[in-house]
């Protein structure tokens, strides 16, 4: 009954291009805006911002990042976290050698960084497809693994292999408080997002899409793999990187090798799938089920006064939440963005369906 | 009709979840007076478990003893709650997020239990103000407690028991000068923790001129035949093993099916428990272990818990547990933050305590033998005297053997010779101060 566009005429391009052709939409979006920057922050505990916004943002990023490759360009890839781990190493690296440098400036070149390193490991992909690509990414994850256990430059020769970082300053501006971070990692989250949203409705995501749907048809129509390809890795290593720093540097303040490990690479992918491949909302809805859900599990027990002992209480989580991943994938298994695609398309003909 | 049943099903799964979603976010926030609220960070699952699960058995034991014998810590009563961590960093992390704001003056302190969990709280307990207890794990240069604030590794460090294995073996050889040209492996656990001990055997090995193999063993540590292979080829000496979990018990397995002799190999106080050596039944006879504060066995306190929780099925755990070693040293671990507690009442008078109270409270701690006497620790327990520039209170630490059936401690005190590990300490606390900008306390001023 609300939700109708009827009436709302286009009448100039700029209007039938832009992002949210509908006006609900827009109102929604504001809202949804104004609640994550005004209220969100003066309502939400400390818990609730380092333990479930914090590294949800953060992970949507990644996400969105590995969304652009598996989802929009086809490109499977199973070691993404190493990208993370490059990222983040990266911007400690940076940070610790040239401390002068603005906060925003190191993580653009740990991005850069991670978006070099990505496309060397996507060169394989110019030759292979499909799960033999997937395989070859592992190789990303091991390596990276080795490269910074081993290498000690890379960790300032910390005793233990674990580093940490320093404060974050930038513009005499202290980011310390959970409600700062959580602020900061929403502008730049917003900030890639429509980045991302205008790569895929560009010429750029065009391309992958095209060579996603079908890469000899891709190629007689003009788009040329390699370019299309590494562009792909880079992007999303870049998007990857930039998550990776940000993981880092604002929710693990201190890390080893093995917070990038394959379990986190698997996360990546199972957030895409779970949320929606080739969906930037997706990617939203992924990080979210895969961030929140095991903790709410986790806590589920307790809040209604269910005396279950620790243990079963992580086993019932675990099993729980496998059978939610398995109840989603059946009912759509073209992941949760689907779905609210479907719940909107009801919405439009409510409450008069046919 | 089908399409409206699926709708309808999706609709009530989504509908709990966010149903779930607010009522986390509505947790209310408890306000009970006279209560001291302790949180547990515990691992009972994953391959963690079977060394997590005695050790978390005896913390909570005693916390109960405390009130069921007691009635609290001069009646103040002991309320507690446990968190799965599962040994994750993340998850560890989550944890503590969600117990530090409970009770009615927050959480008392922290066990991380885990040295990667330990290095990513050590970060929040600058402003949290809630001390971070890592006794015999975590940062070795947390002993500073003129950088580290709030960190406490009582008993011990990493550094203090490399230093003890070198020591026992050098005297094995008959003077430490003798370990010159002899080879010894470290097989450690691939992290934080197993990495610790290498910069100290590292100095130990310039001093002495033993060759030192650094073999890493990868999470969770059920692969290790590559690592043997290694050991088969490059015979060394001693071998000291740093693992955890399952790791030591698949390590003492693939000794045996190596031919490796036990009786060379020596594990810290972390792979020295009874998970540890029964999988392997006969053949990890002969293992050495450093003995970390207590010991197997029962005394005094023992009959407690035995008597005020198992006999009235109050006990956390199975009875027949009751006085294994990790079992033990969580008991310990709960005995010393309980005494933490009592102390800072002192200054602060007996009512619940802020974090930051009971920090005075763990850096004046002095628990001589006359005190482990009456708390009934005899025999579990080894003097501990804290300050606020040490934090850790004592270094010393005996062997014990695994004969087969039980593990049989050996006469004689090792103690960690500070000549080496005092500058180590200042160098490493200097690093991170510098990188974090950390400025230094006066603990003149704060006494």
């Amino acid at each position: 009954m609300f939700y109708r566009e009827n009436g709302q005429y286009k009448t100039t391009y700029a209007a039938d291009q832009q992002m949210l052709p509908i006006l609900q939409d827009r109102v929604f979006m504001a809202g949804l805006l104004v609640v994550a920057f005004v209220a969100v922050p003066f309502f939400a505990s400390d818990y609730l911002f380092l333990s479930l916004l914090i590294p949800f943002l953060i992970l949507t990023l990644a996400a969105i990042g590995l969304n652009l490759l598996v989802g929009y360009c086809g490109q499977i890839s199973i070691g993404h976290a190493a990208f993370m781990a490059v990222g983040a190493y990266a911007a400690y690296n940076i940070a610790l050698r040239i401390p002068q440098l603005n906060f925003l400036v190191v993580l653009v070149l740990a991005g850069l960084i991670a978006a070099a390193v990505g496309m060397l490991f996507g060169v394989p992909s110019l030759r292979i497809k499909g799960l033999y690509l997937a395989v070859a990414t592992l190789a990303a994850q091991f390596f990276t693994d080795w490269l910074f256990a081993r290498v000690k430059w890379f960790t300032d020769y910390a005793s233990s292999g674990s580093v940490s970082t320093a404060p974050i300053v930038m513009f005499g501006w202290t980011i310390d408080t959970p409600v700062k971070k959580y602020c900061f990692l929403l502008a730049v989250l917003i900030v890639f997002t429509l980045i991302a949203k205008n790569l895929v409705r560009g010429h750029i995501g065009r391309a992958w899409m095209a060579m996603r749907d079908m890469d000899v048809a891709a190629e007689v129509i003009g788009i040329r793999p390699v370019y299309a390809k590494l562009s792909a890795f880079a992007v999303s290593s870049f998007y990857v990187g930039v998550a990776g720093a940000l993981w880092g540097f604002m929710h693990l303040g201190s890390w080893e090798p093995l917070a990038f490990n394959l379990t986190l690479s698997l996360n990546l992918l199972f957030m895409i799938i779970i949320g929606g491949m080739g969906s930037l909302l997706g990617s939203y809805f992924g990080a979210a089920f895969i961030v929140m859900l095991p903790i709410l599990l986790n806590q589920l027990p307790t809040l209604l006064g269910v005396p279950i002992s620790t243990a079963m209480i992580s086993h019932l989580e675990l099993m729980i939440f496998g059978a939610l991943i398995v109840f989603f994938l059946i009912v759509e298994p073209h992941g949760l963005a689907r779905l609210w695609a479907v719940g909107k398309e009801k919405l439009r003909l409510w409450p008069f369906p046919h | 009709m089908r399409q409206a049943a699926k709708t309808r099903l999706l609709a009530a799964a989504t509908g709990a979840l966010v149903a779930a979603v607010a009522a986390t976010a509505s947790a209310p926030a408890f306000a009970q007076a006279k209560e001291q609220f302790f949180p547990v960070l515990s691992y009972r699952t994953g391959a963690y478990a079977p060394n997590g699960v005695p050790f978390a058995n005896g913390y909570v034991d005693y916390l109960k003893l405390v009130n069921a014998r007691d009635g609290g810590i001069n009646g103040i009563k002991i309320t507690f709650e446990e968190c799965e961590t599962g040994y994750a960093t993340d998850r560890g992390v989550e944890c503590y997020e969600r117990l530090k704001g409970k009770g009615p003056t927050g959480a008392t302190l922290f066990h991380p239990l885990s040295t990667g969990i330990t290095f990513a709280v050590t970060d929040k307990s600058f402003t949290d103000k809630i001390p971070i207890i890592t006794g015999g794990y975590g940062r070795a240069d947390s002993v500073d407690g003129t950088v580290f604030g709030w960190n406490f590794p009582l008993g011990g460090t990493y550094w203090d028991a490399a230093d003890m294995l070198v020591q026992h073996v050098g005297k094995k050889e008959g003077g430490v000068d003798r370990l010159k040209g002899k080879k010894i492996a470290l097989v450690y656990h691939d992290s934080p923790y197993g990495k610790e001990p290498i910069a100290l055997l590292q100095e130990r090995a310039k001093m002495h001129g033993y060759e030192l193999l650094l073999l890493p063993v990868t999470h969770p540590g059920v692969e290790q035949k590559a690592t043997w292979l290694q050991i088969r080829q490059q015979r060394p000496d001693y071998v000291f093993l740093w693992g955890w979990g399952v790791m030591n018990s698949t390590s003492i397995k693939e000794a045996v099916a190596t031919g490796y002799p036990r009786e060379k190999m020596y594990g810290v106080w972390w792979s020295g428990a009874e998970p540890d050596v029964t999988p392997a039944g006969e053949g990890a006879k002969g293992y050495n272990a450093l003995v970390f504060l207590a010991s197997a066995g029962q005394g005094q306190v023992h009959k407690d818990v035995l008597k005020h929780l198992h006999d009235k099925g109050q006990g956390t755990g199975k009875k027949e547990e009751v006085g294994e070693v990790l079992y033990n040293r969580g008991l310990t671990f709960a005995m010393m933050s309980v005494e933490a507690v009592k102390r800072a009442q002192i200054k602060y008078g007996k009512k619940p305590l802020k974090g930051e109270e009971v920090r005075w409270g763990l850096e004046n701690l002095a628990i001589d033998q006359a005190a482990i006497k009456k708390l009934g620790f005899e025999g579990f327990m080894t003097p501990i005297s804290t300050s606020c520039v040490d934090h850790a209170g004592g270094r010393t630490a005996s062997m014990h053997i695994w004969d087969g059936k039980k593990w049989n401690v050996q006469p004689g005190v090792i103690e960690a010779d500070q000549q080496i590990i005092r500058p180590m300490i200042r160098a490493s606390a200097e690093k991170y101060a510098a990188e974090k900008k950390i400025a230094r306390r006066d603990c003149a001023k704060e006494q």
